[in-house]
C-alpha cells in the first residue's frame, strides 16, 4: 500500500543524498520525492510517497528518524492530510478538437498556460488519482510531453479522531 | 588564542581524551600530521595501510569500550579505510576516522588525490561531516565523538580539507554538545517493562538471547542477574560471547549457524524469546518462516529500527541494555523451571560439540590447548573464516571484552591489525590472534606494526592451505567443486616472521602444541608466529545450511558416518 510520509530535515547539503541513499540502500521503492523550503528556513520538508506492506513502512520511518539530520517523520497515512500534486502537460490539439479539450481542462479545473497552433500546455493540480484521470481523458489527442512534480502533503489542522484516511 | 585549524583538531581529541591515533600521512594530511607532531597527550601510531589503521582503533574501541581514532590522507587514504568503516559500522563500535581532503576549492574538480569521501562513506558511517569552515571545526569534533558513543554506537567520519587545517581562529571549546535532533533514547518506557516482567514471570519455556549491545551498555552484570533470577538458560551470538560467562552452568553456547545443538533448539523450543542488545540477524535466525514459532518475543534493544525488523517483537523496549535489565530484574521473580532445564540437559547430552583427534593435528585441538594454557585468561581476535568458529566454540569467554571479531560484515584481515589497537589498549593482556592462512596474508604488512612497537601479540595460524569456510561450504553443498580456494602455495610463515623481527615457530604435530604455546606466552618484546599445520578438510560442525531451519543442523555425526 501507498504511504505518503512527511519528513522534515536540516536544510544543508548533502541531506537529499542520505535520504536518497537510505532508500535505494535498503530498497525501499520511491513513488515520489519532493523537497523544498519551509516557514523555517533552516528545515526543508520532503515528502515521499513510498510503497510497501506495514514491516516495511515501519522500518522507512525507523531508518528516516536514525539519520542524524532528521528533525521529524510523519507518516501522513495514519492522518488526514491534503495532498496535492502539479502536473504540466502538453497536449496535441487541432481545430477540430481544440473546444472539446478546453472542456475537459475545465471540468477538471486546469489552466491553459501555453498555446501553439498545434498544443495546449495544461497546468492541472490535484491528487494523483485526479491527475491520472485527466490524463487518462487526454491521452486520446496526443500527450506530447508531461511533467509531474510528485506529491506534497500537509496534515489537516483539525483530525477527526476515528477517519483514518481522506484525500 | 588563535590556532590552526590542524591544531584545534588535535585539541580537540585530547579534551575528548584521546591517548593514540593511528594513520599515514598524505599531501594534503601534512598539516594534521605536523599538528600531532607536538601533541604531548597523542601518541601517533604509524600503520603499514590505512585499512589496518581503522582496524586497530576498531581493535582498541573493543577491549576498551572508548572511542578508537584513525586519520588518512585524502583520495586513496581515505578509500583504504573504506573496509575498516564497514566493519566498525556493522558490529557498531565507536570510531572516528579523520580524512583529509583537498582544498575548499578544489572539491569536486578532480583534483590529485580527491575522492568524494562523504559520499563513499555515508552508508557505512553512522554519521560523516565535511568541514567546510573553520568556524565549525570544534563543535563538529565535539558533536562526532557524542555521536559516535552514545545511541547504537558507530563510527563517525569528520573530512578536513587542507585550507581549513591551515586556516586560523581563535579556539574556543564547546563545553556542551548541543544537537536537537539527536537524543537517543536510553530509558526504556517503565509500562513496556513492566509488560515484559509480566511475559517472563508466566513463561514455562524461557531463553534469553543476547548480543553485542550487552557489551556496548556494560551490562553483563545485569544480564547475570536476570538470567540467575529467572532461571533462563542464555545464548549468545558471535559478538555477545564474554558477555555472559562462558563456565556459567546457565550458558548454552553460541546460536546460530555454527552454534551449538542447544541453544539453537531451545530458541524454536521456547514459549519466549528474551532478545537483549542482539538484532536477530539472519546467521542466528536461519530460515525466518520456521523461526522460534512458538515464541512470544520481548526485544531490547537502543536502535528502534533493529525492532521488528526481520521478526515481529511481541513487547519491544527501547533502551539502553543497562539501565532496562536493572530495572526488569527488579519486576522480575524468582524462578527455577525444572522441566524445562531436564529437556535442556538431555540436548546437551545428545549434542556436545565434538570433534574427532584422530589424523592430521586438528585445528579445533589447538584452540582447546590455548584455552587450558591460559585458564581462560586472555583476549582473543579472530580473523574470518573456520578458525574464527572454532575460537568461538572452543574457547570459553568469562569477561566481556576478551573475545573480539568481525561479526557483521565479516571482514577478513581484522584480526592482526584489531589484536594490535587491543594491545595498545590493553598492554599487560595476554592476546592472541588466531587466524587462518587466508585471512592472515590479508593485513600481513601490518607484522610491522607490532614489532616496531613491541606489541607480544601470539599469531596463531591455523594453516590448511585453504579459504576453509569456502571449501566447507563447497564440499557440503558445490559438490566439492573447490573453485578459487586453493592457497597451499604461500609462504613460509616462520621465515616470514623472522624476516619481520618476530618469533616463528611450526607446530605439525599434537604433542608439539603445548611447548610452542608456552614458549610464545613467555616472550614478551615481540609478536610470536606459530604456524600450526592442521588437517587440510576439517570442518566446522554443527552447521545449519543457509537458508535452512536453525533445527536443521549439519552435524559432527552426520559428517564422520558419511
Amino acid at each position: 500500500m501507498k504511504h505518503t510520509i512527511s519528513v522534515l530535515v536540516e536544510n544543508k547539503p548533502g541531506v537529499l543524498a542520505r535520504v536518497a541513499g537510505l532508500f535505494s540502500g535498503r530498497g525501499f521503492n520511491i513513488e515520489s520525492l519532493t523537497v523544498g523550503e519551509t516557514e523555517d528556513l533552516a528545515v526543508s520538508r520532503m515528502t515521499i510517497v513510498v510503497g510497501g506492506d506495514d514491516l516495511i513502512l515501519e522500518q522507512v520511518s525507523k531508518q528516516l528518524n536514525k539519520l542524524i539530520d532528521t528533525i521529524k517523520v510523519i507518516d501522513m497515512t495514519e492522518k488526514q492530510f491534503i495532498n496535492r500534486e502539479l502536473a504540466l502537460i502538453k497536449v496535441n490539439v487541432n481545430n477540430g478538437n481544440r473546444s472539446e479539450v478546453m472542456q475537459v481542462v475545465n471540468i477538471f479545473r486546469g489552466k491553459i498556460v501555453d498555446i501553439s497552433s498545434k498544443t495546449f500546455t495544461v497546468e492541472v493540480t490535484g491528487t494523483d488519482d485526479k491527475i491520472n484521470a485527466l490524463l487518462e481523458l487526454l491521452m486520446p489527442f496526443g500527450i506530447k510531453e508531461m511533467v509531474r512534480t510528485g506529491a506534497v502533503a500537509l496534515t489537516r489542522e483539525w483530525q477527526k479522531e476515528d477517519t483514518k484516511k481522506n484525500r | 588564542m588563535k590556532k590552526k585549524g590542524a591544531e584545534i583538531l588535535v585539541e580537540c581529541l585530547e579534551r575528548e581524551g584521546i591517548e593514540i591515533v593511528w594513520g599515514i600521512p598524505g599531501g594534503q594530511a601534512i598539516p594534521l600530521f605536523d599538528a600531532l607532531y607536538d601533541s604531548k597527550k597523542i601518541k601517533l601510531i604509524l600503520t603499514k595501510h590505512e585499512q589496518g589503521a581503522a582496524h586497530m582503533a576498531d581493535g582498541f574501541a573493543r577491549a576498551t569500550g572508548r572511542p578508537g581514532v584513525c586519520i588518512a590522507t585524502s583520495g586513496p587514504g581515505a578509500t583504504n579505510l573504506v573496509t575498516g568503516l564497514a566493519t566498525a559500522y556493522m558490529d557498531s563500535i565507536p570510531m572516528i576516522a579523520v580524512t583529509a581532503q583537498v582544498p575548499t576549492k578544489l572539491i569536486g574538480n578532480d583534483a590529485f588525490q580527491e575522492a568524494d569521501v562523504i559520499g563513499i562513506t555515508r552508508p557505512i558511517t553512522k554519521h560523516n561531516f565535511l568541514v567546510r569552515d573553520i568556524k565549525d571545526l570544534a563543535k563538529t569534533v565535539r558533536e562526532a565523538f557524542h555521536i559516535a558513543t552514545t545511541g547504537r554506537q558507530g563510527p563517525v567520519l569528520i573530512d578536513l580539507p587542507s585550507d581549513v587545517q591551515k586556516a586560523e581562529i581563535e579556539f574556543i571549546w564547546p563545553e556542551k554538545v548541543v544537537m536537537k535532533n539527536y537524543n537517543p533514547t536510553c530509558k526504556g518506557n517503565i509500562n513496556q517493562i513492566k509488560k515484559a516482567a509480566e511475559e517472563i514471570n508466566i513463561a514455562k519455556k524461557p531463553v534469553i538471547y543476547a548480543g553485542g549491545g550487552i557489551l556496548s551498555a556494560g551490562a553483563s552484570k545485569e544480564l547475570k542477574a536476570l538470567a540467575e533470577k529467572t532461571g533462563a538458560p542464555v545464548g549468545l551470538t558471535l559478538l555477545g560471547l564474554g558477555c555472559f560467562p562462558g563456565t556459567h552452568p546457565q550458558f548454552m553456547g553460541m546460536l546460530g549457524m555454527h552454534g551449538s545443538r542447544t541453544s539453537n533448539l531451545a530458541m524454536n523450543e521456547a514459549d519466549l524469546i528474551v532478545a537483549v542488545g542482539a538484532r536477530f540477524d539472519d546467521r542466528v535466525t536461519g530460515n525466518l518462516a520456521h523461526f522460534a514459532k512458538k515464541a512470544r518475543i520481548v526485544h531490547i534493544d537502543i536502535d528502534p529500527s533493529s525492532i521488528s525488523k526481520s521478526v515481529r517483537v511481541d513487547v519491544p523496549i527501547v533502551g539502553d541494555a543497562k539501565t532496562v535489565l536493572a530495572e526488569l530484574v527488579k519486576q522480575c521473580v524468582s524462578r527455577k523451571h525444572p522441566e524445562w532445564w531436564a529437556k535442556i540437559n538431555e540436548w546437551q547430552k545428545a549434542y556436545p560439540i565434538l570433534y574427532s583427534r584422530k589424523g592430521a593435528l586438528k585445528p579445533q585441538y589447538v584452540i582447546e590447548q590455548i584455552y587450558e594454557l591460559t585458564k581462560g585468561k586472555a583476549i582473543i581476535c579472530t580473523e574470518v573464516g573456520q578458525h574464527q568458529m572454532w575460537a568461538a566454540q572452543f574457547f570459553k569467554y568469562d569477561q566481556p571484552r576478551t573475545f573480539i571479531s568481525s561479526g557483521g560484515l565479516g571482514t577478513m584481515g581484522f584480526g592482526l591489525p584489531a589484536s594490535i589497537g587491543a594491545q595498545f589498549a590493553k598492554p599487560d593482556s595476554l592476546i592472541f590472534d588466531i587466524s587462518g592462512d587466508g585471512s592472515f596474508q590479508m593485513n600481513v604488512q601490518e607484522m610491522i606494526t607490532a614489532v616496531e612497537h613491541k606489541l607480544p601479540i601470539k599469531i596463531i595460524i591455523l594453516n590448511n592451505g585453504y579459504l576453509g569456510m569456502v571449501r566447507q561450504w563447497q564440499q557440503l553443498f558445490w559438490k566439492k567443486r573447490y573453485a578459487g580456494v586453493d592457497i597451499s602455495i604461500q609462504p613460509d610463515f616462520v621465515k616470514l616472521a623472522e624476516a619481520y623481527g618476530a618469533v616463528g615457530m611450526r607446530v605439525t604435530k599434537e604433542e608439539e602444541v603445548r611447548a610452542a604455546l608456552e614458549k610464545a606466552i613467555k616472550i614478551n618484546d615481540r609478536p610470536t608466529l606459530i604456524d600450526f599445520k592442521v588437517a587440510k578438510e576439517e570442518n566446522v560442525l554443527p552447521m545449519v545450511p543457509a537458508g535452512a531451519a536453525i533445527t536443521d543442523a549439519i552435524d559432527y555425526k552426520d559428517v564422520e558416518l558419511a
